[in-house]
Formats: C-alpha cells, structure tokens, sequence
C-alpha cells in the first residue's frame, strides 16, 4: 500500500466517522427532545392562570397567562395536599429505613451463613414472587382492618405492609455481599469476632453503594404507590398520598379545571424525587447493573 | 418438610416422594425409641414441652418451649378453635334482621382466614414439639456419655453468633409468612369458594364450590370467561414480549451510540435520559396519557395546522392504542436498559474487536457475533425477570388507559388493553368479583411460572457457566 493510498483511506474513514458522529448528534438531541418534552410541558401547564385561562385540557402549550394560581391553590386549604404530601414523605422515609434494614438482614444471612433450609427458603420465595402482588389486596386489607390500620390509620398500615414483605427483595443486595470475599470472614472468625460483629463492623462499612441503592429504590417506590394505598385509604381523604389523591384529579375532575391543577401538584411532587435520584444516580446505576448481571 | 437430616444419607439420590416416606419413618422411630429410652424426664416433656431441659438446667430453651406450648393452648382455646371447627362449612348461621336489629351470624372471611392461620400454627406446633424430642435425646444421650451439656449463657450468644441467621430471618421470614405467604393461601382457597357480589361477608355466608370457578373460566357460555380470558392472555403475552425486546435492543442501541468514540457530553445525555426514571410515573404516565387525549395537546396542535381533520383516537381505537402502550414504555424503558447496557458494554475486552477489524469485520459483524452474544449471555437473567415483570407490569398499562378501550364482547368490565393484573385489579375493586380474581391471580401465576421455568432452562449461563469467562 503506497503513502497516498494510505491517507485517503485515512481521511475517508475519519470522513465517515465524523458524518457518522453527526448523525449520532442528530439522534441524541431529538430522543432529548422526546424524552424532554412531556416535562417541559408539564412544568408551563402548572403555571396557566386559572383565573383568567381554562384550568382543564387545552390544544395550546404555551400559556397565555402565567400565573402561580394552581400552586396557590394547593397550599390554602381548600385541599389536603400538604397532607398528602406528608403522608407520602412520611410513608416514603419509613419504608425505606426499615426496608433497607431488613435486606440487609435477610441478605447478610443468606449470602454469609450456611444453614439448614437455606436453599428452599431461597427456592420458597422466587416462588411466592411469582404470584400476583394485587391478589391478595383484599385479604391484606381485612387483614390490616382487625389492626386499625386501614382509612383514618392506612399510612401506618402501608408502612407495615411494605416493610413487611420486603425481606424477598433481597437479590441485589446479596449479590453484591457475594463479591465481598469470604477470606475476610475467615480472617475475623480466627481473631474471635461473632458472626454479628463481622456483620456490623465489617460487611457493612463496605457496603455502602448498596445500601444507598437500596434506600433510594425504596424511597421512590411509595411516590407512586397507587393500587394498595387507594384501597386502604379508600374514602378517607386525610390518609391518601399524592399519588391517590391526584390521579383521581386526572381521571374523574379534569374537565372541572383540575388538571393544571395535577400539573402544578406534580411538579412539586417530581422535583425533590428527581433531584434526589440524580443526586444518587451513581449508586442507582451500580444497583442496578450487579442486579441486572446477578438476575 | 420435616426433619430429614436423620435419614438424608441413604436417600439423597432416589425420588422425592420416596425419600419424604423414609425421613417421615425414621423420624416416627426417633420418637418411639426417644419415648422408650428416656428417663421419666424426656417422658413428661412429651406432654409438656421443655420439661425434661429445665430440669437440667437448659433454662433458657426450656422456657422457650414451655412459653410456645402454653401460647399455643391460649390462642387454640380462646381463638383458634371456634374457628377450625367451622372450616369446612365456613359457617352456617346467617345475619339476619330480628326487630331491626342485625344480629350478626358468621363471618365466612374470617373463618377462612383464621381456620388457615390456625392450621399452621398447628403445624408449626408439631415441628416444635418434634425438635423438643430431638432436644431431649440429645441431652441424655451426652449427660450418657459423661459430656457437658450446653450452657444457657452459651446458647443466647450463640443468637449472635453461630446462630445469628436465625436472629436476622426471624422478623423477615415472619412478616412475609403474615403478608405474604397467608393472604395467598386465603386467595388460593378463595378460589374455590363464591366469594363474590351476592356473597359479601359479613352479612352474607359463602361457601366451598369445588372446582365451578375454573370451570366458569373456561368456558364459552354467555357468563363464560373463556373469550376474555383468551384476549387478555393473548395481548398480556403479546406485551410482554414487545416491550421487553423493544426496550432491550433500543436501550442497547442508545447505550452504544452514547459510548460510541468522538461523541461528547456523554454523561449529559444519559442524565437526559434517565429523567424518566427519576420522576415518579404517575406523573409522567398520567401527563403523556393526558397529551394524546381526543383533547390533548398532540391532537389539539395536530388539527391547528391542518394535518388532520378528525383527532386521532389514541385511546379509543383498541389497536391504536396497544401501539400507543408499547411506543410510550420504550420512553419509560430504554434508561434502564441504557443504564445497564453502558456497563456491560465497556467490560467486553478491546483486543476483540480489534482483531476483528484488523480481519476486515463491518460493524454490523461485530455487533452481531461479538457485542450480542455477550450481551445475551451477562443479562439473560435480567431479560428472563424483565419479561416477567412486563406481565405484571400494572402501572404502564392502568395510569395510561386503565385497561380500555372497553367492550361489550368482554365480560369482567375487560378492556382491550388490559393485562391479566389489571383485569384482576378491576375485578377485585370495581366488580368485587372475588372468586374470579383469585382464580385469574392462579392462572397468572401458572403463566410465570411456566414461562420461567422454560426460560431458565433455555438461558445460555445456566446451560454453560464456564462461557465467556
């Protein structure tokens, strides 16, 4: 191959390359577009006046009006919505504390210890996950009723019930508890520490990314909790959470001017949620690629 | 179930049942020759649990077993009994109006419920009462050969140490037996019972009806639910299917034109995207429905500049809006699978594909015989939980259509974007059909099952672990 035969074949291929690489721009800004657009509309639909504009849907996006009327609307009391705001932070901050704990717990048993019936409790449960989660609603329901817990005590009552199953998410976690290696362990049983100090001093100082993963994934969990928490708080207003409570804006009010309304409520409901993922997305993407390889 | 460790060595390679058989009969010899042998001791715990180690000093587990026998008798005769007395009628005195007053008869929900609570305990109690034998001979058979038994100090600290699985499981495996592994025992019986509309406890009984609840099922007639039940199975599989792959290969595809040599701001673009998983769906899901809405946005500027002159029925045309479903999850879909993707994809080694160039491969060779198969090969076990999580997949499917379009040729209130779960759910709340969603629950997962089973089996790193590594 002769020199000038070489460069051309360089420049065409750097040629091709570039007209590929602009292509690939092309693609990514117009997925941005897509992916951002429902947002971005989301956000200038909340600030249409109601006053002066239609608060129900509309063929137009941009607002003739911007005004903080929907916003307003949900801070004066003529809704619950800071209640259901709370009832939510409150549901969302106590799953996932206690969920993160018990995986912990379940997993560190699991992927450590070698014990009688440790493989069929496995086997027991990939089976259990396989029922539908929504069959046994109304049982948990009355179930959750002989306790209190449901209407006026349904944010308790659903804490209880997410807690309480939570023990079967435990993959990720004992996946990533599996790539500790087990010579630590050895090495802390010769100098005397129990199984509970090797779990407290040792495991778990090293297992940060996953413990963020898990509570991340179980604080987000409950923002969009709708089916179970709309049967437990059924008809009790005070104990719904946002998502409850303002889809029933979106389904059966819209018309009545609610959905810039939704808007509003969903911008403040999206944006703490978002801004704590982002904030968090490194140990997300870590969670979720060791789950995805582990299975 | 039960202890099989005293006979597992000889059994371990013949069948299940058979092996069941000798463990049950060995364990039925323990006790007899445990009962014969022992001291008057080992007899007496027999009756009451935890004797024989208290009066060795074995305080703590004693007390443990005496305490179990004791809350067991307390919860059989103030609760339980009444209960399990009425399991097989589900009770028989109904509510009635006696000088306007309702005088309340049986409860049918709460027999069900409490008669199976009370079967396991049952159970429970004799796996307890088995290992208090267990205990008791151990005992003898050391103090026998002139060894120490345990100490009490030695056996709490053991709860941290040696036994600390047990201290970990304890409160999981308890909240998910009370949860979880309860209510689906109820539901499965629900199955078999006219739990429904006209059967509401407490004011009205239900009953056993054997098998009639498949049998309405499955069949034709005109309160049959064979025709629905084939829709939705059809387009629940359908589903499945496409939004699994669609979302694996684009989300793939992304994550190789992100990583791809010369594009910059990667971690802008995979931030911009991931967008979608970070705002809680039922925001975005309900916005996105409300925005192709007969007079949502889309339709509203599509008709302002004259493209169309009637809006699209987004919504409302069943096969519109199947395609609506699928093209909105890939929106919903693809970051995960970018997210995992971009990983994956930048552990395969180099030296691959650069031999492969240097043999003259085109990228599209590349792709297919290296980038692929490694791909398939790291996440079958995602796709497979992937594929099964899409059946159940509630939220896409019920904040985006709520099941409909709906149809007087489907019974059950189904529309034709509902999934098996969603039917379920519409089932349970707004028709209160009860026993029909226990028996639709069933048949959902038989269809998981079934279909793990056959994936599993078929997935390259179970057949080959060795492969790629």
């Amino acid at each position: 191959m002769t020199k000038t035969e070489k460069t051309t074949e360089f420049t065409s291929m750097s040629a091709r390359r570039r007209t590929g690489n602009i292509i690939a721009y092309i693609v990514l800004i117009l997925m941005s577009i897509i992916w951002l657009f429902p947002f971005f509309g989301l956000v200038l639909q909340s600030f249409r006046s109601y006053s002066a504009e239609y608060g129900g849907m509309v063929d137009y996006l941009m607002p003739h009006r911007f005004s903080l009327d929907n916003y307003r609307f949900l801070f004066t009391g003529e809704t619950n919505f800071i209640k259901w705001y709370g009832n939510t932070l409150t549901i969302a901050f106590f799953v996932a504390l206690f969920q993160t704990i018990i995986v912990l717990c379940v997993s560190y048993a699991l992927s450590r210890m070698r014990f009688k019936g440790r493989t069929a409790l496995m086997r027991f449960w990939l089976i259990l996950g396989m029922f539908p989660g929504f069959l046994t609603m109304i049982c948990l329901y009355f179930l959750l009723k002989q306790f209190g817990l449901t209407q006026a005590g349904a944010v308790p009552g659903l804490i209880l019930v997410s807690i309480a199953s939570s023990g079967m998410g435990y993959y990720v976690c004992k996946g990533y508890f599996d790539t500790i290696p087990k010579a630590l362990d050895e090495a802390a049983r010769i100098d005397g520490a129990s199984r509970a100090q090797i779990m407290f001093q040792m495991i778990i100082p090293l297992s940060k990314p996953i413990i963020i993963y898990t509570a991340l994934v179980a604080f987000m969990a409950p923002w969009c909790d709708y089916v179970f928490a709309s049967y437990v708080a059924f008809g009790h207003d005070e104990s719904y959470n946002v998502a409850v409570a303002m889809t029933r804006w979106v389904w059966t009010n819209d018309y009545q001017g609610y959905f810039t309304r939704f808007c509003a409520g969903g911008v403040l409901v999206a944006i703490p949620v978002t801004i704590l993922f982002m904030a968090l997305q490194k140990y997300y993407v870590e969670g979720v690629t060791g789950g995805a390889v582990k299975g | 179930m039960a202890n099989s460790n005293t006979a597992d060595t000889a059994v371990t390679k013949t069948n299940p049942v058979a092996a069941f058989f000798s463990a049950l009969g060995s364990n039925f010899r323990e006790i007899g020759t445990t009962f014969a042998k022992g001291d008057w001791r080992t007899k007496l715990s027999y009756l009451i649990m935890g004797f024989g180690p208290l009066l060795r000093g074995q305080i703590a587990k004693g007390l443990g077993y005496l305490i179990a026998e004791g809350m067991f008798l307390w919860y059989m005769i103030g609760f339980g009994a009444q209960y399990i007395s009425k399991f097989s009628t589900l009770g028989t005195v109904e509510t009635q109006k006696i000088h306007r007053k309702t005088v309340y008869g049986d409860n049918s929900f709460l027999i069900l419920l409490f008669s199976i609570l009370t079967i396991v305990i049952i159970c429970a109690l004799i796996l307890l009462w088995r290992m208090n034998i267990r205990e008791n001979f151990i005992e003898e058979k050391r103090l026998r050969e002139g060894k120490p038994l345990e100490t009490n100090r030695h056996f709490l600290t053991s709860f941290l140490d040696g036994n600390f699985d047990k201290t970990l499981l304890a409160l999981p495996v308890l909240g998910i037996f009370m949860f979880t592994v309860l209510p689906i025992i109820f539901m499965i019986c629900i199955a078999f019972t006219n739990y429904d509309k006209s059967h509401q406890s407490p004011t009205h009984l239900f009953t056993w009806v054997g098998l009639e609840n498949f049998r309405n099922l499955f069949s034709f007639g005109s309160n049959g639910f064979a025709s629905t039940f084939g829709t939705v199975l059809t387009w629940t599989l359908v589903w499945a299917f496409f939004a699994t792959f669609t979302t694996y290969f684009l989300g793939m595809a992304v994550a190789m034109l992100i990583n791809k040599k010369g594009i910059r701001f990667k971690k802008l673009w995979r931030t911009i995207l991931v967008v979608t998983i970070a705002v809680p769906q039922f925001v975005s899901l309900l916005y996105v429905a409300k925005m192709f809405a007969g007079d949502g946005l889309v339709n509203g500027y599509l008709l302002k500049w004259g493209v169309i002159s009637q809006p699209i029925p987004f919504w409302t045309n069943p096969t519109l809006s199947k395609i609506m479903i699928v093209l909105i999850n890939i929106w919903i879909g693809i970051p995960y699978m970018m997210l995992i993707a971009t990983g994956l994809l930048m552990n395969i080694p180099s030296d691959l594909y650069e031999s492969a160039r240097i043999d003259g491969a085109s990228p599209w060779q590349m792709f297919w015989s290296i980038t692929l198969p490694y791909m398939l090969f790291v996440t079958g076990p995602y796709l497979l939980t992937s594929f099964t999580g899409n059946l159940n997949n509630f939220n896409v499917i019920y904040l985006l259509t709520q099941g409909g379009p709906t149809s007087g040729r489907l019974t059950g209130n189904a529309g034709y974007t509902d999934l098996l779960v969603t039917w379920l759910y519409k089932m349970t709340v707004t028709a209160t059909n009860y026993k029909m969603a226990a028996v639709i629950g069933i048949m959902v997962f038989l269809v998981t099952a079934v279909i793990s089973l056959i994936v599993y089996n078929m997935l390259p790193s179970v057949k080959d672990e060795e492969g790629f590594q």
